[in-house]
């Protein structure tokens, strides 16, 4: 029974990426894990989508799955994943591979380790347009390569875009660096962008800019975000739509308004639970148990084993019901027609 | 409030425990086996390893003719080439060269074992003091070690035992004086990469002195460094060693080192090819397979050995 | 629960790095990792240390355990004054440390038993002893006792960070500096790890000078706080009081920049603007207010006059030219 793939955001204008119904199993050692359960989602132009889950609980692997950066053995996919219209899973190679880096495009995570410290700023950058323009057979010069670098390092706001692009990595601060990688994405001018975990390996006042950046950026460009967090947070300060993962599955999904003022699903519960608060309640707990073990996950719903409220119903996975508006939840104790208390 | 895993298991538990935490230990070895087992030319080299290391322990029983080995002589079946009575032919005298070889490579195994059994701990311990307490001791023993390091093997050998007699033994001692500073070089580089660890420091504050951090806590570390590069080492000092014995430097006849008996069958070059090309490919197999093994090892430790 | 008793006294600590340049790596200047900090922790209290990059907050802790010296000032433990790097046996009983990274501060290539043996060896426990005191830790830290023949790599980031605690406690220490402990971990796992603790503080009377980044977290966890930023503290008090009534731009700044997951927490954020800019070197810090470079408050006078410590409330203490002028009005 699989669970109803949702409509995504309402009233969006355009729906650039769908993922719907994603399986992802890996070949291991010790037998075939099965990571991703099933994981639809929408995102929309112009729209900021949060896709938050703790370390293992698969959203690595979904943002590789989209951005085709999954080894194909061991790696198994199946399902669709659609980038404006046209399913990527199915395409062939090198109409994909052009849509890597341009149309799609990621910002990494660790601005320390995601440039090469033995290049300038400026040749990796002018390979990353270089390499795109032979894929789209589009011939451009050296001075109009530089040009459009040097307009993006303007656009993340680096000051003095000349020195940096004559600077070696090492040379620059954390927070320049990451910029540095989001001009990366948008040098080819993405429609697609996923962000992964954003500014963790960076002081909170620099992530705090760094995200205000990002912001900025969708707005003007018109961009679709998908955010890859773990922290609740900064998906509430920047995001318009959050999906919840847990073990391989979106448990909950809404725009973010909606899940953070009525989390409904036990796991979204218990993260928000576990979070310390800025008002001093200490109410926080943790989690009990573990992720389950990929290579034998529970029946069903994947996160009854921990769950306070599992009944036997849970043995069977449960679709995602409606709770108004964008809301969604998969939980038995969501169903309207069920009489769970 | 929460509580977690129940804390303290009764013995029978513990006891069962036990064995799942040993048995996933036996796990990731059997996982590390299959991960060998997928590069062909490692396993080439294991079993190339342990046939020549089975002929060297067994020679006395597996060879056909063990009286070879000595001042046996025959000179009714000189020169006689392969064959199926000598499978590798005879020598100038009428040995078996198979059975000649087969001790040869106990010649080598013994070479090698007492090599690296005298350099290894040296050269380890000398490059595990460098890096952990840097400062003068540091400087003086790198500094010995570069000195060392730049002069080629073969040529210092070479002197050495030309200075004292020619033999076995010297031989021996003279590739030895050699070979530590290679492994100093390399556990000092290592050492040095590991010593801010966390570890480290959570053991210098819980007292522990510095023998129990140098051997308890790096050495252990150091280990899988260590085995790659002793695998490559012994490929290398047989063919020094033969190098050695080759230009007489070495062992002397009627011993059948591998080297000897190349240098003494290329007099009878081309026509008795067998009697200097036979050990020669002995020795190439020995090498040969200890390279492999040793890449193979390196790949499934993942280890960088300069 | 904050006795009168002041476990650990800091003053006026300073550590400087020299920086070397050239052919013969000639000294040109220093880094100022530790300018002038002064703290004290009482007996049961959990202080924490709060800070970005740079703010030496790192580099402190390792001062106070002994795996570094102090360029200059003194750290007295329980009135002792425990200078020097050698530290006595009797020190390492009374402070130990627990590591940001649970999985480098393990030896992988030893098992759990034999790492939480190391301390017991040194402190001259007899071998025959250890069996029962690993067993016995490993249940303080809520593992099983069957851990004790893991290696590392077998355990997750939470039990390893488990472990590392049973380690520290091994010596049975009064004091426990925690150097971002759960920053490595999820939020869930974190959780534990913070109940954990606090049921040690507890049941054991121990203290904790708690070292993150996280504020979130401080203002839960800990009773006083002090935030320091390039080598010096700028605000002290208890954490009620910082939080509430934060005086420092910086704290202020810091506070305002906190992700948080409710509406109720946003309306407890200060009302300012975002810090702007980056921190600067800690080899180059600006001269009179360090943090002017980054401050909204900035105005003449700040670059040239480096501002002391003042009271501004019930032993609130903030290090700002504003309450410096208001002090003299």
């Amino acid at each position: 029974m699989l669970p109803d793939a949702g409509a995504g955001p309402r009233g969006t204008d355009e729906t650039v990426l769908a993922v719907d119904d994603l399986r992802v199993d890996f070949e291991t050692f010790d037998g075939l894990a099965q990571v991703l359960n099933g994981v639809s989602m929408r995102v929309g132009q112009g729209q900021r989508v949060g896709l938050v889950g703790e370390s293992g609980c698969g959203k690595s692997v979904t943002m590789r799955a989209i951005m085709g950066i999954l080894a194909a053995p061991p790696a198994r996919i199946a399902g669709r994943i659609v980038f404006e219209g046209r399913d990527l899973l199915t395409m062939a190679r090198r109409p994909r591979t052009a849509l890597k880096g341009s149309a799609m495009s990621m910002v990494f995570q660790d601005p320390m380790t995601s440039l090469n410290p033995v290049f300038r700023i400026g040749e990796q950058l002018t390979d990353i347009v270089r390499w795109a323009d032979r894929r789209h057979g589009l011939r451009r010069g050296a001075p109009e390569r530089k040009a459009r670098i040097l307009e993006t390092l303007r656009q993340v706001r680096l000051p003095d875009p000349e020195r940096i692009f004559e600077a070696y990595p090492i040379q620059l601060s954390g927070g320049m660096r990451q910029r540095v990688l989001i001009a990366m994405a948008l040098l080819n001018r993405p429609r697609f962008l996923i962000a992964d975990e954003p500014g963790t390996a960076l002081d909170v006042t620099t992530q705090d800019e760094i995200l205000r950046l990002l912001n900025d950026l969708v707005q003007q460009e018109r961009l679709a975000l998908l955010m890859i967090t773990h922290n609740l947070g900064v998906v509430r300060e920047t995001t318009d739509y959050t999906y919840v993962m847990y073990a391989g599955s979106i448990v909950e999904e809404g725009t973010t308004a909606e899940v953070f003022a009525a989390p409904a699903h036990p796991y979204t519960r218990a993260l928000f639970a576990c979070v310390p608060k800025l008002s001093g309640d200490r109410a926080y707990r943790g989690i009990e148990g573990t992720l389950p073990d990929y290579t034998d996950p529970p029946l069903g719903c994947r996160f009854h084993t921990r769950c306070q409220h599992a009944t036997e119903r849970c043995l069977e996975r449960p679709p995602a019901f409606a709770l108004g508006g964008d809301h969604r939840c998969s939980c038995w104790l969501s169903d309207p027609a069920g009489g769970q208390a | 409030m929460t509580s977690g895993p129940s804390p303290l298991a009764p013995p029978g538990e513990l006891a069962a425990v036990d064995a799942v935490a040993s048995s996933s230990r036996w796990r990731s070895w059997r996982r590390g086996w299959y991960r060998f087992r997928r590069n062909p030319a490692a396993v080439a080299g294991l079993v190339m390893v342990v046939a020549v290391v089975v002929v060297a322990l067994a020679a006395p029983l597996l060879a056909p003719s063990p009286q070879s080995a000595g001042s046996f002589v025959d000179f009714a079946h000189r020169h006689e080439p392969p064959s199926w009575h000598h499978l590798l032919g005879t020598d100038n005298v009428g040995r078996d060269v198979l059975s000649r070889v087969f001790f040869g490579y106990r010649i080598s195994l013994l070479l090698v074992v007492f090599v690296l059994g005298l350099s290894v701990p040296f050269g380890v311990t000398l490059g595990l003091l460098a890096g952990y307490f840097g400062g003068w001791l540091e400087l003086l023993i790198m500094r010995v070690t570069d000195i060392f390091l730049a002069i080629p093997a073969l040529v210092m050998a070479l002197a050495i035992t030309a200075a004292l007699s020619p033999s076995l033994l010297n031989g021996m001692i003279a590739i030895s004086l050699l070979w530590w500073n290679w492994h100093t070089r390399l556990i000092y580089t290592t050492v040095k990469s590991l010593r801010n660890e966390e570890y480290i420091e959570a053991a210098r504050l819980a007292g522990a002195s510095h023998a129990h951090i140098l051997f308890r806590e790096l050495l252990p570390n150091c280990v899988s460094v260590i085995s790659v590069k002793v695998t490559l080492d012994a490929g290398f000092v047989i063919l020094i060693g033969a190098g050695l014995s080759f230009l007489g430097l070495g062992a002397q006849p009627p011993t059948p080192d591998l080297g000897t008996m190349v240098a003494v069958g290329s007099n009878y070059l081309p026509e008795d090819w067998w009697e200097s090309v036979m050990p020669g490919l002995a020795i190439l197999f020995a090498i040969l397979g200890f390279n492999l093994l040793g890449d193979g090892l390196r790949d499934l430790f993942d280890v960088e050995v300069s | 629960m904050t006795g009168d008793e002041r476990l650990l006294t800091v003053r006026d600590v300073h550590k400087r790095f020299p920086v070397r340049r050239g052919l013969f790596q000639r000294v040109t200047s220093h880094v100022r990792a530790v300018d002038g900090v002064s703290l004290d922790v009482h007996r049961g209290e959990i202080f924490g240390l709060a800070g970005e990059s740079g703010s030496g907050k790192s580099t402190l802790a390792r001062i106070v355990v002994g795996l570094d010296d102090a360029s200059s000032g003194s750290i007295r433990f329980a009135g002792e004054d425990v200078a020097g790097i050698r530290r006595t046996t009797e020190f390492r009983r009374r402070v130990q440390m627990v590591f940001q990274n649970p999985g480098s501060s393990l030896n992988p290539r030893r098992s759990i038993e034999q790492s939480l043996a190391v301390p017991l060896r040194f402190l001259g426990v007899p071998p025959s002893e250890w069996m029962a005191r690993i067993v016995g830790l490993l249940e303080m830290v809520e593992l099983p006792a069957a851990f004790r023949v893991k290696y590392p790599y077998e355990l997750s980031g939470g039990q390893k960070q488990r472990v590392a605690i049973a380690r520290a406690l091994a010596v049975q220490p009064q004091l426990i500096v925690l150097d971002e402990p759960t920053s490595a971990l999820d939020v869930s796992v974190q959780a534990k790890i913070i109940e954990l603790l606090v049921r040690l503080r507890n049941e054991l009377r121990l203290s904790y000078l708690f070292i993150s980044h996280d504020l979130s977290l401080m203002r839960n966890f800990t009773s006083r706080i002090g935030i320091m930023y390039l080598g010096r503290l700028c605000e002290v008090g208890f954490t009620n009081d910082v939080f509430s009534e934060p005086k420092h731009p910086y704290t202020q700044g810091l506070i305002a920049a906190v992700p948080v997951v409710s509406d109720e927490e946003a309306a407890l954020k200060p009302k300012v603007e975002r810090l702007h800019g980056e921190i600067p070197s800690p080899a180059n810090v600006p001269s009179g207010c360090s943090f002017r470079t980054r401050c909204g408050l900035v105005y003449e006078g700040c670059e040239i006059e480096d501002p002391e410590f003042r009271r501004v409330g019930f032993e609130h203490d903030v290090r700002c030219r504003l309450f410096e002028d208001e002090a003299r009005s």
